[in-house]
């Protein structure tokens, strides 16, 4: 029987048949080309499409960038240089790039300062943006607009000093009376912080910026990429309190700062920036004091912080309509009253699902202040279609310089947007 | 001069208290500095030369301004105004002077309130288009697409020329002089019209000037002056004998370079006297010191010397004296007496 | 059982308004209302000295004077000598028809490009994830300079299509690409209303009878539903619905005269005459709003289909739905109703950031009342005041007409 049974198994495998190779056009590249580029007719279509394009895109572009000239000292030299080729004269970049990032009156010897306070400014913003730093960075956060202040504008350090002092004695009151009473520790933090705005202010001595370690510069004389930057900054950080602001306030049950908070939102967002630009350049001077006159910039920050914080506002009420009622209804069965509820338990929970958008408004923003051209501001835009390109020797010269703008503009707003995402992704706890 | 912090921090970012009510003269001499209006950037008038200097024929004015009531050329900040914002910078305050090729017209003078302090320059508008057009007169360009300023005098003149001789045209409205020329070269439009100094100028920037002529025809009158608030007559003093001293030194032979000679030289004519403060008392009269009006010339020597620096026939500008020549030589420059 | 009481009476004491919250509310508003009186009385107060101080005043007696400037792209008649208020409403004319013009390119670029993100082809989702990301994160005031620059300066001027030896000849005869604009054939009149045809009411009409023509097919349709309903059958109504759309409007063409204007290389020395011009600064300001705001539409509408379950797509497939199919019926209708709200608010945008028009020299109600009429007049105040009133009407009207809209596609829960 045994014998049979071997008999009958003509063969039998002791081991697995190594597996062969998938065939040629099932791996590698080839496979890969055809799942994604001709997995049918119509794609096949759409890749050679894409590849003309990218074709035609690149033959008018690259030889252009490659013969690109880099020293000249003026756009006809340039084109001496080129003799006839088709090349750009990247040579605008290299000889007027300081008017370009800082303007053209900003004192030469005085570029590192923007450049530190920049820099510190990634040390300022980097605990707000990651919450894995230390919480102690903050402290720097608090004090580095102070710093920058006094770096960027220069003068008497006792300036930034007392503007410093006064938010800090701010606080300590707002400490001691708002464990109470918000509203009571809220308003004498103002108080007392005017108070020693006023009596710092009346010790400083006059012409005391004249002779200071740091020489003052006008904040007219800002310009170029850094004015870019400063107001986007500036009326970001600015708008953020403001916009919370505005959103609480269109929650409010009380009908007129509700109703007031919801007009000041839909006027600003309603009309154009260019519009409110026009407001600060032409007619907000007609509603200060005779006697006073608020320089430009200051305006220009009044109105775009106005304009971000209603467009913030929308995106924080947007988080807050977006927590669940029983966050409410928690909070006032703990007892806790409208401020405490609002620090402890709505605020951090809204403002997390609003960071996104914020982020959005931020980016929006800071592209708008290219806006500040169009009243005689020299902003990097402004440089270029002012005192550039009226220069006898590069007037002519557009690619070269709209090209380096775009870029400047894209790597910070792209930057921004993949952190924006990065956010994202890091505050979605849901699970999908 | 009281101020808070919360004043103080915004001081240096700007919030300067100070201004019209106590008079140009004494804010602009508490402040230390002028704030001067000028253009955003017309090369040979007032344009930021490569190292942020303002270089030009109504910087020049600005700087005399300063040199006469501060003593000092440098102590002028300027403003870059826009079409659209000059007069709203000089009627709040924001800048004691406007020195921006403004054009004089009554509703300018009467209706927004301002004070022409007199005329720097005679000009008119003028047309500038390429040899190639074949056009010989501004009266065959019917149908033509010209570039024009918006928010100009030669706007509107452009309308009223094509209207009264009764041809079309299309403008082409541009923000900047940058800009008009841009357009200009690139063929979006077949003629460039602006003041004929500004032609002048944009021609001198071009690759190759030879290629364009400007057309004979001058549609308007185009007197451009300094301008400050109405109301304020001190100030407008100021500016205007500061003009006058400019012209009046040149008519007089007085020089930056001979400056010196001058006011030591006592055999000097008597009026030079007068004008140098070394007889008579006309600083006092104004509100300044004796020697204000050498001052003036000093900072960037008398009227023809800046026209010479500026816009005169030895630079790339290249314009002619003509009507800006003193009287006695068949111009319109006339300065009243210094008595 | 206990009985309800009243909370015991308190005196009436100061620190009540503070502390209790049935004042605390009065309190904040009234301490909210005097401040603002107070800053509003303070800055019109400011504003009355002001103007005092410069002997002017608040008037808008000048929009009845003559502009005494051209506008060279105008939808309606208009010369140097109509008034400053016609000038306003040219530039709002040509405000509303780049924004619409606009409005709609941009979403044809943005559902384009939106759609192909998601595409399976490698290369062309990416070409458009570097679209998407080029055109966002860059300002839309340099990229309407860029485009301008590409207009003027890589196409030919008009003198190379004039004369009787032109360097280049008319498209088909018909069109002209120039760096003053585009020019093609413009329809008009000849023996229609007003004089030599002129009147807009031909247009009108036309409009008229395409409507009357729409509510005809349908009913028409209508009517086939019903049938279908009750016998299963439907009729076949794609010739009536073409022939109900076709013969009216060829008719009342027919009637009023319709003919061309072709554009005339030769009339004219320096430009072309004749036809429509699309200038150069419109084409600019166009394609730069809707290519700009087409690349964020695209993110909207990828959000949009990204939003539908998955389980959508597989139900349909499993209904054996074709590929295509399945995205217009089941996948688009649902993303729509993600997609319309962020559309408004693009939408809106495109409106506001029309305003950039300034910087290319088109004629939009910025650059007419808000550039060259406060300019030549100096009534900054009035000018900017009534700019941002249209603004601000231009934008509530254009949200409402879209959250009405809106709110006819929601979808309709128990």
């Amino acid at each position: 029987m045994s014998d049979q049974t071997t008999n009958s198994i003509a063969f039998v495998a002791d081991g697995t048949i190594p597996p062969s190779p998938p065939p040629a056009n099932e791996t590698g590249v080839v496979k890969w080309l055809r799942d994604n580029l001709f997995s049918n007719f119509t794609n096949g279509l759409l890749t050679f499409a894409s590849l003309v394009l990218i074709y035609l895109l690149l033959k008018n572009t690259l030889p252009w960038f490659l013969n690109g000239i880099w020293q000249a000292d003026s756009l006809a030299q340039c084109r001496e240089i080129l003799n006839g080729n088709v090349g750009a004269c990247f040579a605008v970049l290299t000889e007027r790039w300081h008017q370009l990032l800082y303007g053209f009156k900003y004192p030469g010897d005085a570029y590192w300062r923007p450049n530190l306070a920049l820099l510190l400014l990634l040390v300022a913003a980097a605990p707000v943006l990651f919450f894995d730093l230390p919480r102690k960075l903050l402290l720097f956060t608090v004090v580095y607009p102070f710093i920058a202040f006094w770096l960027i504008w220069g003068g008497t350090i006792l300036v930034p000093l007392v503007a410093f002092l006064g938010c800090v004695a701010a606080a300590v009151a707002f400490q001691k009376l708002g464990k109470n009473s918000f509203a009571a520790g809220f308003f004498t933090a103002i108080i007392v912080a005017l108070v020693v705005w006023n009596v710092g202010g009346a010790l400083i001595p006059e012409g005391a910026s004249d002779n200071a370690w740091l020489s003052a510069v006008p904040s007219r004389d800002l310009g170029g990429f850094m004015l870019n930057m400063m107001l986007g900054v500036t009326c970001v950080s600015l708008s953020v309190p403001l916009g919370i602001a505005l959103a609480l306030g269109r929650q409010s049950d009380m009908p007129l700062i509700k109703w007031v908070c919801v007009i000041f939102i839909e006027f600003i967002r309603g009309v154009p920036l260019i519009t409110l630009l026009f407001v600060a350049s032409v007619m907000l001077s007609y509603f200060f004091p005779p006697e006073s006159t608020v320089d430009l910039f200051l305006r220009v920050v009044i109105m775009i912080t106005m304009f971000s914080a209603a467009y913030i506002a929308e995106v924080i009420r947007g988080g807050l309509a977006a927590l669940p009622r029983g966050q409410y209804e928690a909070a006032d069965s703990l007892g806790l009253d409208y401020p405490q509820a609002m620090r402890l338990i709505i605020l951090p929970q809204a403002l997390k699902i609003s960071i996104p958008g914020i982020v959005n408004v931020a980016v929006g923003l800071f592209k708008d202040t290219t806006l500040v051209s169009v009243i005689s501001m020299f902003d990097l835009v402004g440089m270029i279609r002012g005192p550039i390109l009226a220069s006898t020797e590069w007037n002519g010269v557009y690619w070269e310089l709209l090209g380096f703008a775009a870029l400047l503009f894209f790597v910070v707003c792209y930057g921004i947007s993949q952190y924006s995402q990065w956010l994202e992704r890091r505050l979605a706890t849901d699970h999908r | 001069m009281k101020k808070s912090v919360f004043l103080g921090a915004a001081t240096i970012a700007g919030l300067a208290a100070g201004a019209a009510v106590a008079g140009t003269v004494d804010d602009v001499k508490a402040r230390g500095t002028l704030n001067c209006g000028v253009t955003t950037g017309l090369v040979g008038f007032a344009a930021p030369d490569a190292n942020g200097e303002w270089k030009g024929f109504d910087v020049s004015l600005c700087r005399a301004v300063a040199a006469a009531v501060l003593g000092d050329a440098n102590a002028v900040e300027f403003v870059p105004t826009t079409g659209k914002t000059r007069f709203t910078a000089l009627a709040s305050g924001e800048i004691d002077m406007l020195a921006r090729n403004t054009t004089w017209t009554f509703s300018r003078d009467v209706d927004l309130k301002f004070e022409f302090t007199g005329i720097n320059y005679y000009d008119g508008q003028g047309f500038l288009a390429p040899k190639a057009l074949g056009v010989s007169s501004a009266k065959e360009l019917d149908g033509a697409t010209v570039c024009v300023q918006t928010g100009t005098t030669t706007e509107l003149n452009l309308a009223d020329f094509f209207r009264s001789n009764n041809i079309s045209y299309e403008p082409v409205p541009v923000e900047t002089n940058a800009e008009g020329q841009q357009q200009y070269l690139a063929g979006a439009c077949d003629v460039y019209t602006t003041d004929a100094s500004g032609l002048a100028a944009t021609r001198a920037t071009f690759e190759s000037p030879g290629d364009h002529v400007i057309l004979p025809e001058i549609i308007s009158k185009e007197p451009l002056g300094p301008l400050v608030r109405h109301g304020d007559h001190e100030w407008g003093d100021v500016v205007r004998w500061t003009l006058n001293a400019l012209i009046a030194a040149e008519e007089l032979g007085v020089t930056s370079a001979n400056l010196e000679d001058m006011s030591g030289n006592p055999e000097a004519n008597p009026e030079v006297k007068r004008l140098l403060g070394t007889e008579g008392t006309l600083g006092e009269m104004l509100g300044l010191d004796a020697d204000w009006a050498a001052r003036a010339i000093a900072a960037d020597g008398n009227y023809g010397e800046i026209f010479a620096k500026n816009i005169g026939e030895e630079t790339p500008i290249g314009l002619a004296r003509g009507l800006n020549g003193q009287w006695t030589d068949g111009g319109l420059l006339y300065a009243p007496p210094f008595r | 059982m206990s009985t309800m009481t009243d909370p015991p009476k308190a005196d009436f004491r100061l620190s009540m308004l503070i502390n209790d919250t049935r004042y605390r509310s009065l309190t904040f508003q009234v301490i909210a209302a005097v401040a603002i009186a107070l800053s509003i009385w303070y800055l019109g107060n400011n504003l009355i000295q002001n103007l005092r101080a410069a002997g002017l005043n608040i008037s808008y007696s000048f929009l009845g004077d003559p502009a005494g400037y051209d506008i060279n792209q105008r939808l309606i008649e208009y010369d140097s000598q109509s008034s400053h208020a016609r000038a306003a409403i040219v530039g709002i004319l040509n405000t509303l028809l780049v924004a619409v013009l606009a409005c709609i390119t941009a979403t044809f670029f943005g559902v384009f490009a939106g759609v192909l993100r998601l595409s399976n082809n490698w290369l062309v989702s990416k070409l458009m994830a570097i679209y998407v990301e080029i055109f966002r994160n860059i300002p839309v005031l340099i990229w309407i300079l860029i485009i301008f620059f590409i207009v003027t300066a890589a196409m030919p001027a008009p003198r190379a299509y004039l004369g009787e030896q032109a360097e280049r000849d008319l498209v088909l005869g018909l069109f002209a690409f120039t760096n003053r604009g585009i020019y093609v054939p413009s329809p008009f009149f000849t023996n229609g209303f007003g004089a030599e045809g002129g009147s807009a009411v031909n247009w009108l009409v036309v409009i008229a009878v395409l409507i009357l023509s729409h509510f005809a097919t349908r009913f028409v349709n209508k009517n086939a539903q019903i049938k279908q309903e009750q016998t299963g059958n439907r009729p076949n109504t794609l010739l009536l619905n073409g022939l109900i759309w076709l013969v009216p409007l060829v008719a009342v063409l027919f009637i009023l005269g319709l003919s061309w204007d072709f554009p005339d290389p030769l009339a004219n020395r320096f430009n072309l005459r004749g036809g429509l011009q699309i200038g150069a600064p419109l084409i600019a300001l166009w394609f730069a709003l809707s290519i700009y705001t087409g690349a964020f539409i695209a993110e909207n509408v990828r959000a949009g289909i990204q939003a539908i379950n998955k389980g959508q797509t597989e139900a349909a497939a499993a209904l054996g739905l074709r590929q295509g199919r399945i995205m217009n019926l089941v996948i688009l209708p649902q993303a729509l109703r993600v997609i319309i709200p962020p559309l408004i608010s693009q939408y809106l945008n495109i409106t506001k950031n029309s305003s950039l028009a300034i910087a290319v020299g088109y004629a939009d109600i910025t650059a007419t009342l808000g550039g060259i009429t406060l300019n030549q007049t100096g009534r900054a105040i009035e000018c900017v005041l009534l700019m941002m009133l249209f603004y601000l009407t231009a934008s509530l009207l254009i949200s409402t007409g879209m959250n009405i809209y809106n709110a006819s596609v929601k979808l309709k829960e128990r």
